[in-house]
């Protein structure tokens, strides 16, 4: 398999989950705006710093205006960050790797990209705007579901998987950075209606409320919250699940190839984290701290994985 | 040109006589809706664009991707009509070998006065570094798209033999796939040959000239410009139906006197490189120096057995279209028999009665640029306003052994599906022939290209042309 299969696999799945994240952020600002009118314009801006796309915005508008953003992460081809851009990218991607999909992950790739591109060719007016994000989630499940049912499992799976699980943990992380105050466990904050709604757009955002409910029995808490997030194996989205999976994947190319890459020891360092630290330990040191690490050691990962496996010369 | 020109219709011939391959076709077409089979003509639209069968046109102004339009109505050819091409596309793939083989030798045909010198020493397709470089088995095109036109009940003309780096090849396989979807019951009907071991009989062939530092399995892999090249859909589909790599330059290196591959595990060899990258491009350091798409050195690497490039680089001279008018003589001296495929008379304006020729009657032939393709920058002068022949003529005069010129082919039509029913257009034809040392393996089917436009003579895709399933029945 050529190294740049390889990496074009990884940036596909990477961008397909980027897509549907931002996707779900969007849902989550939505949700928040129309249940609290008054916090909309931090909850926005809050989203913009999770998409590390603040910067951008700000460099085009003065003003942080829920339709701006909105059009802005949805439809902006300027913006690299966008669901437009990105199906764009994980499309020419797709392209790249032709050769190593399925005709069923190809055609699901590329439809998502004509759908989007469809849906997305005007500005979205607010009443669409539920459907619109339904049908982004929906096309990218479409694209997993394909990989899942067609694909044979060999390291063309795993690094299109690890692609997917190294996007969805970095895009977690970041979420929960940019809230972690409303996350620490002050005794000022617990309990306020304020606080309810933003722990719900936290949920909101990492598509888990139902999961949090089901496991957590109802009540929101901001310590469970952040052992759900982070810690809970049982969660598709949790840290500790993404990493396991990406353990598990470059596991198997270890084995596949019969050759161990420093890659390969800084994942099982990372994965180990969740296992060995606890809730306690983590407040201890710090929400903040502990994300900040665990987004730089992740970059870091990422990097090694594209040199062990030649993504590039 | 006279007022009206009968053109030969391959369905309904001259009138309105059905033609005996049709027959089976049109029994099952008068019992068909045509509103019914518009709309499956739109449900091909939509498998074409799903599947991602598109081509980047040049210079348009937004890079935007376009289906090349598909009409239902297929092209069919007699079991005896196809034996005759058959034959005609063997020899003529034979000759071209030799003659490149030669051109690279010892030029025998120069010698012996058939070919002009000049022809070959002016010449911008002749490579120098080619000079007395032997490819494995002396192949130097591999894969062969002779164009052909019809235009009448036996009159078939060659007119270009893209000897280079045919394409098109995709749209046979995928029109014919799209066919069986829609129309199983057709096939059950009539018999027609099958052209989907295209992709193996390609795999086999590139195999079979495998260079001399292969050993085991030869390595087979294609070279693309990349995502952005018009045809970069065919190179990841013949890559992916062949089961091998699709590569860019910068995927290679050099490595051991060998071209390598960067794998995910190190670098790995590869013993035939099926490139879909220009001459020109190829090699920095042997061409042009500011190629980005090729891979430093690897000329050196093929003239030292490392490697098997298909088709050979400086095969262009070839295909040019002044070498072309010399290609009834060509495949004489090499084959020793009469050309069996005509070729269309053509005029060479550096030559200077020739000029004075095409000069005085521009407005009734079709000019090309000699080095030309895709229909860019020719005159169809039947079709052309005054102004435009005027402007071609200052082109012309410019430059003129820059151009060849050609009388305008009354060339046959097939019908396509319109909302009025059937009615002609006119078609060419390019069937793919592969060559090894075992011989000359053609396709029984190929690319029908259609102008949609009615009475138009332009089929590039490039130009709005359309395609068709070309059929080859069964004896």
């Amino acid at each position: 398999m050529l190294g740049k299969t390889a990496g074009g696999l990884f940036w596909m799945l990477r961008y397909m989950e980027r897509t549907e994240n931002t996707a779900r952020m969007i849902d989550a600002g939505l949700r928040i705006s129309l249940t609290r009118s008054s916090a909309a314009e931090s909850e926005w801006k809050s989203i913009l710093t999770a998409t590390g796309l603040l910067a951008d915005y700000s460099a085009r508008y003065d003003e942080v205006i829920g339709a701006q953003v909105i059009d802005f992460l949805l439809r902006d081809k300027s913006n690299g960050g966008s669901v437009i851009s990105a199906v764009e990218t994980a499309r020419m991607n797709a392209k790249l790797v032709r050769t190593a999909l399925t005709r069923e992950v190809f055609e699901a790739v590329n439809e998502c990209w004509i759908t989007l591109n469809e849906l997305l060719a005007n500005p979205v007016r607010e009443q669409a705007l539920p459907e619109v994000l339904q049908t982004i989630r929906q096309r990218a499940a479409f694209v997993r579901g394909a990989l899942q049912g067609s694909m044979i499992r060999n390291d063309i799976y795993d690094f299109a998987r690890i692609g997917t699980f190294f996007e969805r943990a970095d895009n977690v992380a970041r979420i929960m950075d940019v809230k972690y105050y409303i996350l620490l466990p002050t005794i000022m904050h617990v309990g306020s209606a304020q606080d309810n709604v933003q722990w719900e757009a936290i949920l909101r955002a990492t598509s888990s409320v139902r999961a949090y409910q089901t496991l957590n029995e109802g009540e929101y808490n901001p310590r469970q919250i952040v052992e759900h997030l982070v810690l809970d194996k049982r969660l598709p989205r949790s840290l500790a699940f993404c990493y396991k999976k990406i353990a598990d994947n470059l596991a198997y190319l270890e084995s596949d190839y019969g050759v161990r890459h420093p890659c390969h020891d800084m994942v099982e360092e990372i994965n180990n984290r969740f296992a060995t630290t606890s809730l306690d330990e983590i407040f201890d040191t710090g929400l903040h701290e502990f994300l900040t690490a665990f987004v730089n050691d992740s970059q870091a990962l990422g990097a090694q994985i594209e040199r062990d496996y030649r993504f590039t010369e | 040109m006279p007022d009206k020109i009968e053109f030969f219709d391959e369905m309904f011939g001259y009138g309105a006589d059905l033609r005996t391959p049709y027959v089976d076709y049109n029994d099952w077409f008068s019992s068909e809706d045509v509103a019914n089979l518009k709309s499956k003509s739109k449900q091909a639209e939509t498998l074409f664009r799903l599947t991602g069968i598109t081509f980047n046109v040049y210079g348009a102004e937004e890079a935007a991707e376009r289906l090349i339009p598909f009409d239902l109505v297929p092209r069919i050819i007699t079991a005896k009509e196809w034996g005759k091409l058959a034959r005609g596309i063997d020899q003529r793939v034979r000759a071209i070998n030799a003659f490149l083989h030669d051109i690279y030798h010892r030029q025998e045909i120069v010698k012996a006065g058939r070919l002009p010198a000049e022809m070959i020493a002016n010449n911008e397709a002749f490579l120098p570094q080619m000079i007395g470089v032997s490819p494995p088995g002396n192949i130097y095109t591999h894969i062969v798209g002779t164009d052909l036109v019809r235009a009448g009940p036996d009159e078939f003309y060659v007119l270009e033999d893209n000897a280079r780096t045919p394409s098109g090849v995709s749209y046979m396989l995928e029109n014919r796939e799209t066919m069986l979807h829609m129309f199983p019951e057709l096939f059950s009907k009539i018999n027609v040959r099958g052209v989907g071991h295209y992709p193996r009989a390609l795999r086999r062939s590139l195999s079979a000239c495998a260079p001399p530092a292969c050993n085991g399995k030869p390595c087979v892999a294609v070279l693309t410009p990349g995502i952005h090249n018009s045809a970069y859909y065919e190179h990841s589909f013949l890559a992916d139906q062949m089961g091998v790599e699709l590569v860019e330059g910068h995927d290679l290196r050099i490595i051991d006197g060998r071209v390598a591959m960067r794998t995910t595990e190190g670098y790995k060899p590869i013993d035939v490189l099926y490139r879909r990258v220009d001459d020109d491009f190829l090699d920095p350091l042997n061409f042009n120096p500011d190629s980005m798409l090729g891979v430093p050195g690897i000329m050196d690497v093929y003239r030292a057995g490392g490697i098997t490039i298909a088709n050979a680089p400086g095969t262009g001279i070839s295909d040019d279209k002044a070498i072309y008018s010399y290609m009834p003589d060509i495949v004489e001296f090499y084959t020793g028999e009469k050309a069996i495929l005509k070729n269309v008379p053509t005029w060479r304006c550096s030559e200077k009665d020739a000029l004075g020729h095409v000069c005085d009657n521009l407005e009734e032939l079709v000019v090309k640029e000699v080095h030309g393709s895709g229909g860019y920058g020719m005159l169809v002068g039947p079709a052309a306003s005054k102004k435009e022949v005027e402007e071609f003529r200052a082109k012309l005069l410019a430059r003129p052994d820059n151009y060849i010129a050609q009388p305008t082919l009354a060339l046959s039509t097939v019908p396509i599906l319109t909302e009025a029913g059937l009615a002609p257009r006119h078609v060419d034809l390019r069937p793919f022939a592969l060559a090894s040392p075992k011989g000359v393996d053609l396709i029984p089917g190929g690319l029908t290209r259609v102008a949609l436009t009615e009475g138009s003579l332009v089929v590039n895709s490039s130009q709005g042309g359309g395609t068709k399933d070309t059929w080859v029945l069964e004896d």
